[in-house]
């Protein structure tokens, strides 16, 4: 099990660092935060999908488990994955449906929090700002 | 040196992560889902934002981070527009990165062959 969360620990951490290159130049660049990190985002999604349709995640994730389940690159790998794999049941019924497979809970529960948690920050904005 | 806080932080929010998965009976899409609505709480009770100013992509790269960044995006959208901003505002931040897994979903469906999933 420490052998795990030392596999984990090392490559969850290593994309965090590859992450934070990334998000420091885009904003060297001149990108604003938000951009920044928004363009770090889309870059580690395309990089992991890459990874995923040559087979090279799967690998890395035999060994790293939650390492490379926990960042943005795992929720990638859980929507491209599976896009791959089912594209012989059709790319309706069968790859872009299955996209949602995990992807879909993660939306549907962050999303409805987020809204729950901006409808209670309307009532609550009007004391906190005085 | 913020790289070093970046590997640290998003180490050790992954090897938590291991920890669920060996010590309870979570699936990954559990613990996916969980971390996303642990990320809003987080974020909701003020926590998470320190540890972005500390680890940047540390924070904001594991799944943590899309729920701070669903909830920042409902309380920016409620400051702009009222109480409707609460449904528009957190998926609205976060529609690059979930736009570019569906296109990169779909491009790799047509490009990759299922034998590449072994």
């Amino acid at each position: 099990m420490g052998r795990d969360c030392a596999w984990a620990f090392a490559v969850g951490g290593g994309i965090c660092r590859l992450g934070e290159a990334l998000r420091t130049g885009y904003l060297a660049a001149g990108h604003t935060l938000t951009d920044a990190a928004a363009l770090t985002s889309v870059t580690l999604v395309a990089l992991s999908a890459a990874a995923t349709a040559l087979g090279w995640y799967q690998k890395l994730a035999a060994r790293a488990g939650a390492g490379t389940l926990v960042p943005i690159t795992g929720f990638a790998n859980a929507v491209v994955s599976p896009a791959i794999e089912f594209k012989a049941e059709g790319l309706v019924t069968g790859a872009a449906a299955r996209m949602f497979t995990i992807a879909g809970p993660v939306l549907v529960y962050g999303a409805v929090a987020s809204a729950l948690w901006g409808a209670v920050w309307y009532l609550l904005r009007p004391w906190v700002a005085a | 040196m913020n790289f070093l806080w970046a590997f640290v932080v998003g180490g050790a929010l992954c090897a938590a992560g291991q920890l669920l998965l060996d010590l309870t009976a979570l699936t990954p899409a559990r613990i996916l889902t969980g971390y996303v609505v642990a990320g809003v709480a987080l974020s909701a009770a003020g926590l998470y934002q320190p540890l972005v100013d500390l680890a940047g992509a540390g924070a904001t790269v594991p799944l943590l981070g899309f729920g701070h960044l669903l909830a920042q995006g409902a309380v920016d959208a409620v400051e702009r527009r009222g109480l409707l901003g609460a449904l528009t505002g957190g998926l609205s931040a976060a529609s690059a990165g979930v736009t570019a897994c569906l296109a990169c979903g779909l491009l790799a469906a047509l490009l990759a062959d299922s034998r590449d999933q072994n």
